[in-house]
């Protein structure tokens, strides 16, 4: 338990993790992405595979909607652009995934950058219906430039090798995704704490006031463009590594519409929140599919409206956190924390 | 190229744009009351359409009553999604509401999947189908009555906005929702009337849209063919929904028949996009963007 905050040095005042707790809860945190791989069964690294790379999607995103206040629906075109980037860079040109997944990123960045360049001179909606056009025609030149991207057929991406062994299973690669995404995040928590995600936030609050107080508005909302881009292309590389087949089925507006909702029920303009929309958003069909099967015996019809429940529970849960917690899961977990932190003496 | 072709290629197109006017009338009526932009009037067609094969083919009452019945339910169920969905958002940021009207998308959509199938139904033609010879070319009855029907719909939303007590009342709450609390509207209540306004348009539309092209999961997909519209046409002009469905079901309909790759799959967002860089409010649009 914590009686106030006492630093003697600025060292320790501007440390990410702070308090006491704070580093437990760390600890305890890569302790259990340590021991996870060791305890669980190859469902299970699935699934925590798939969080990884929508965790990063999502953090990305959030830097875009959540922190920088600009609406996205084209997070599904530029995960393809990603995707099919590193993609064709490993199957066309031999080239390692350690470098094609970069250049995908960076790929993708400048593909950012020119949806971005039009579309940000104008505000809300505007932007919104803007990417939602870009990722229509991305979903067409994916599905109709044949010489490229080999059209509706799928792409398939061999193996990662890193230090002579291949990263085929769900547990090798599990070490990649996990390394990769505590990386982002460790990177987004430092940017929002530096002069860019500060100009970012004032332009989500009030854009005048900010090109009022010196933040060149349209170069800080390009920057965001293009670093939400990289990640999202970084997380779409992964997954086509990771899958080892590329569609263009993944990439659909419907894509774009899971990570918006995971960024929502988690909590815009917060990384945990990233995190815990993107579990949600994977586990929730999940569990739903296991629930259908276990009913299956008793209630066979269950199957049949399985999907549709899964649709359901997905929309009902959007609007149920936009109505009752608009801040997310974020915020119930900072009140568990607030609760813990001064307990059992919270007056 | 053959002047029938032409033609024909002009009366689909037409027809099609119609259709498309109309769920962007649902669009831009929801916009002018509230701001929001409602990406679930793709499934208030899908649900008109449902709703009225329901009704015709699986109870069997007669088409007039049958539409009537239609009607009646879409404007429940946009007063019911109004009530409990929407009002509590009053005031939220445009992307909460963006949000919500997503969710709900996806849950209406699981609704009507659910009690009826994903499978396309055959949907029994109610409207006389014939075809007619219209300057020379044939061309479908059923056509020719969407475009007259569209047409009188729209005339009368235009009076509505210009004359009526709400239709003023909604486009105060739009300009400035303050001001237009303080002036004694009921917001609460406009916002009600709006959503059954785009409820009962959208289930025109989708009557009509199943008794030509049969009732599909598909018809979903054509909420998110009218962001085009709306944006050429203005995102608060009912005018321009009409001017903006016409455009773009034209061109859609002429890049179809001209050439063969399925361009006419994103012909609409290129002109979106146009149109965005070019002259954002669209053809008829109130100037209001604010440029930073």
């Amino acid at each position: 338990m914590e009686s106030g905050i006492f630093f003697s040095d600025y060292r320790s005042d501007m440390a990410l993790r702070r308090m006491p707790l704070q580093k437990v809860r760390t600890g305890l945190l890569l302790v259990g992405l340590v021991v996870f791989p060791l305890l669980a069964n190859p469902y299970w690294l699935n699934l925590a595979n798939q969080i990884a790379i929508a965790t990063i999607g999502a953090i990305g995103l959030n830097i875009l909607v959540g922190y920088t206040g600009q609406i996205s629906l084209g997070q599904g075109a530029f995960m393809a652009v990603g995707a099919y980037g590193s993609g064709l860079l490993t199957v066309r040109l031999d080239v390692p995934f350690y470098l094609s997944i970069p250049a995908a990123a960076l790929i993708t960045a400048v593909a950012g950058l020119v949806v971005g360049l039009p579309s940000l001179r104008l505000k809300g909606l505007y932007l919104a219906v803007a990417t939602l056009a870009a990722q229509q025609i991305v979903e067409f030149v994916v599905t109709h430039w044949d010489g490229l991207t080999g059209g509706t057929e799928a792409l398939v991406v061999p193996a990662p090798e890193l230090f002579g062994a291949r990263m085929n299973t769900d547990g090798r690669f599990y070490w990649i995704l996990v390394v990769v995404a505590l990386a982002v995040a460790l990177f987004a928590a430092n940017l929002f704490r530096s002069r860019v995600g500060r100009a970012w936030v004032a332009i989500r609050d009030q854009d005048i006031a900010a090109s009022a107080i010196g933040v060149n508005v349209f170069g800080y909302k390009l920057l965001a463009f293009a670093t939400s881009s990289f990640l999202v292309g970084l997380s779409g590389a992964l997954l086509a590594h990771y899958r080892s087949i590329v569609t263009w089925e993944r990439f659909t507006i419907e894509v774009s519409i899971s990570y918006l909702a995971m960024i929502i029920i988690g909590g815009l303009g917060t990384i945990s929140g990233s995190f815990f929309g993107a579990a949600l958003i994977v586990l929730l069909p999940a569990m739903i599919n296991t629930l259908g099967r276990s009913l299956q015996d008793t209630a066979p019809w269950a199957a049949t409206v399985l999907p549709y429940v899964q649709q359901g529970v997905f929309g009902l849960v959007i609007i149920l956190f936009l109505v009752l917690e608009p801040e997310g899961l974020a915020k119930l977990w900072r009140n568990v924390k607030d609760y813990f932190r001064v307990w059992p003496f919270s007056y | 190229m053959d002047s029938d072709v032409f033609l024909q290629l002009t009366v689909s197109g037409l027809s099609n744009g119609m259709v498309y006017a109309l769920v962007a009338v649902g669009f831009v009526v929801i916009f002018k009351a509230s701001d929001v932009i409602n990406f679930a009037q793709g499934e208030f067609l899908l649900f008109g359409a449902y709703l009225a094969f329901a009704f015709i083919a699986q109870f069997g009452l007669p088409w007039s009553l049958g539409v009537l019945a239609t009607l009646l339910t879409a404007a429940m169920i946009g007063l019911i999604v109004e009530r409990l969905v929407l009002r509590p958002l009053i005031g939220e940021p445009v992307i909460s509401m963006i949000m919500v009207t997503i969710g709900l998308s996806s849950l209406l959509r699981a609704v009507v999947n659910g009690i009826w199938g994903v499978r396309p139904k055959a949907f029994p033609n109610f409207i006389p189908s014939g075809e007619v010879e219209f300057l020379g070319a044939i061309v479908g009855f059923d056509r020719l009555l969407v475009i007259a029907i569209a047409a009188i719909l729209l005339t009368v939303l235009t009076l509505f906005f210009r004359y009526t007590r709400d239709g003023i009342a909604m486009r105060a709450i739009a300009d400035d929702q303050q001001a237009a609390l303080s002036m004694g509207i009921s917001i609460k209540r406009v916002l009600a009337v709006a959503w059954a306004m785009a409820a009962i348009t959208a289930a025109v539309a989708g009557i009509m849209l199943a008794n030509t092209v049969g009732v599909s999961h598909d018809i979903i997909f054509i909420g998110l063919r009218v962001f085009p519209v709306v944006i050429l046409g203005g995102l608060d002009s009912v005018p321009g929904a009409i001017v903006g469905g016409g455009v773009i079901g034209l061109l859609e309909s002429y890049t179809a028949g001209y050439t063969t790759s399925g361009l006419e799959l994103i012909v609409p967002y290129i002109v979106l996009i146009l149109v965005l860089m070019v002259r954002p409010y669209g053809l008829f649009g109130k100037e209001i963007i604010e440029r930073v």
